[in-house]
């Protein structure tokens, strides 16, 4: 169904490779980040809140962090950075010209996309250690799912810049998705004081909600069998985006 | 240097090939039909031009050959694979240059090529050495290091030239290879294509500048509207479809009725009106007289741009 061999590694390095080229800009934001949130909500904000659930505030909002990174990372990438290189640089048609196929090439992009999320949540690891907001060595987990969460949010994001019209399209899935998973997904408040409908929407179809309970599971050495089920609903759902966004962008650039 | 394995027969001569085998070709899109049934075959070792209007097929047939759009009618062969059941095999031995300029404009001239050789599986160090040779092949070794937005446009054609010959490849293809480039820049890759030539390889090229397909092509065809019109050598289309010369005179009604009453053939271009001949002098002096030598007469050899303009006529195509 899929025509995808090993090539699909020489898509991801072109990448890898365009990554480390500007590495200093690149290693900026995941430091910086979880610095400014921890000292502006954890440790600014979080002095009016005793604790969540019996969690310091910091704590608690630690693994949210570390979620949000890997989803904008991913995001981004597969949405706005993937269209360029398809639609202004014209590096897929490049690409296409060789013995890589059009499904490596979305492979390949959405690979990258998903480790662009896992080398952020490494970048971002030694600075919560730094505030004492994760507990080691349960916390390394947070590096190997991230590539998993990555890709979850890569291959949605495919989707979306296989069907976009135009660049400025894409700050619709941006704004009417992404942010407001960013705050309704369990990230800086428990999931459980919204209104039980909104939970239930929020399992079901706010992948940050599962990704954020994994981490926060990761980070507090807490784990928990529905913890197996956000893993579960992440692994399908993800397998189905990758399918689909490959499929898509046949359909889009094949003609 | 990029293709050189000749099979001989028994007899001890050499077997000259087909490399491209197009049979009833067709590409049909919802509503239109970018190529209509086309047939032809082009050598192994020859310049085989593909010129025609915008919108005449002739890069949707480049795109067929490249197995990168899939036909929807007839067949088509290039090595000796079919394009729908051997993309991958096809794709690894051509060498392709767009029309557009996709170079990868996140990584300097020479990884460019370095990153190019990856995708076709080339080792490293094999594909070092052979960026290296192709930058100085194509006079580029100054720029080994720049970024692609640092480069004139002609340097990005050569580039994109010196990319297309990294696999070393059995067939080029090139979409309007020196499409917008000043004259020396293209009197540069025209040399280049020759010497490519020289050496035994198959060029397959597209273009809208007529005295390019004249000066390189060993032969061509001209499309319209999704088909052939014509195929032979240049001499041979400009000797059947205009004549050895053209005589120009400026348009006017005394030379229209003089024509008209000798029965001679005219085509009108723009203010000018052309006689295709092979006896420019008679007509010519003939003109001179009518004309009391109030308007200029011209006589120039006939070229291809002619056959073109007769064969796809003077409508402006978008």
């Amino acid at each position: 169904m899929l025509d995808i061999s090993g090539r699909v590694w020489s898509v991801w390095r072109r990448n890898w490779d365009a990554f480390l080229r500007t590495y200093r800009v690149n290693f900026i934001p995941p430091f910086v980040e979880p610095v400014l949130y921890l000292l502006a909500l954890g440790f600014g904000l979080g002095t009016y809140i005793e604790a969540v659930d019996g969690i310091p505030y910091p704590v608690f909002i630690a693994p949210a962090l570390v979620s949000i990174s890997v989803m904008y990372s991913a995001f981004f990438e597969c949405t706005y950075s993937s269209f360029v290189r398809m639609y202004y640089q014209k590096t897929f048609d490049a690409i296409i010209a060789t013995p890589v196929s059009i499904d490596e090439v979305i492979a390949g992009e959405m690979l990258w996309g998903a480790t662009r999320g896992m080398i952020y949540a490494t970048l971002m690891l030694p600075v919560l250690l730094l505030f004492n907001v994760v507990t080691m060595p349960s916390s390394l987990l947070l590096i190997p799912f991230a590539f998993l969460a990555g890709l979850l949010f890569a291959g949605i994001a495919m989707c979306f810049t296989a069907i976009t019209p135009s660049i400025d399209a894409l700050n619709y899935p941006s704004f009417l998705f992404i942010t407001p998973m960013f705050l309704f997904s369990g990230t800086f408040f428990p999931l459980d004081l919204l209104p039980q409908p909104i939970q239930y929407f929020a399992l079901a179809a706010l992948p940050l909600t599962h990704v954020v309970s994994i981490n926060r599971a990761i980070t507090l050495s807490a784990f928990s069998p529905l913890n197996l089920f956000s893993l579960a609903w992440i692994v399908v759902v993800t397998a189905i985006f990758f399918v689909l966004a490959i499929r898509l962008m046949r359909r889009r650039l094949i003609v | 240097m990029l293709y050189s394995h000749d099979s001989t027969d028994s007899s001890g001569g050499t077997i000259i090939g087909d490399v491209i085998v197009a049979h009833d070709l067709e590409k049909r899109f919802e509503d239109l039909v970018a190529v209509d049934r086309i047939t032809f075959k082009v050598r192994e070792g020859e310049v085989f031009g593909f010129l025609g209007p915008n919108g005449a097929g002739k890069t949707t047939t480049m795109k067929m050959i490249q197995c990168i759009s899939p036909k929807t009618g007839g067949t088509l062969e290039v090595l000796d694979m079919d394009v729908d059941t051997h993309q991958r095999e096809i794709k690894g031995h051509l060498g392709v240059v767009p029309q557009e300029t996709n170079l990868d404009p996140d990584f300097s001239a020479y990884r460019n090529l370095l990153v190019y050789a990856r995708y076709f599986g080339i080792p490293k160090p094999e594909a070092e050495q052979r960026a290296e040779e192709l930058l100085a092949f194509m006079q580029l070794d100054e720029k080994r290091d720049v970024l692609i937005d640092k480069l004139s446009g002609g340097m990005k054609r050569r580039l994109i030239i010196a990319r297309a010959l990294i696999n070393t490849p059995e067939l080029l293809i090139l979409d309007e290879p020196t499409i917008g480039l000043d004259p020396q820049a293209r009197h540069l890759i025209w040399g280049t294509l020759r010497s490519l030539q020289a050496e035994g390889n198959t060029l397959v090229l597209t273009t809208h500048y007529l005295d390019e397909a004249e000066r390189l092509c060993d032969r061509l065809v001209i499309m319209d509207h999704g088909k052939i019109l014509v195929e032979g050598t240049p001499a041979d289309l400009i000797r059947e479809h205009a004549g050895s010369d053209v005589v120009e005179v400026e348009r006017t009604e005394k030379v229209i009725a003089h024509l008209t009453g000798l029965g001679v053939k005219y085509d009108l271009a723009g203010d000018l009106l052309q006689v295709f001949t092979d006896r420019p002098h008679d007509v010519a002096r003939e003109l001179l007289e009518v004309c009391q030598h109030e308007a200029a007469v011209t006589v120039r050899p006939a070229t291809l741009e002619d056959v073109f303009l007769r064969l796809t006529g003077r409508r402006l195509r978008e």
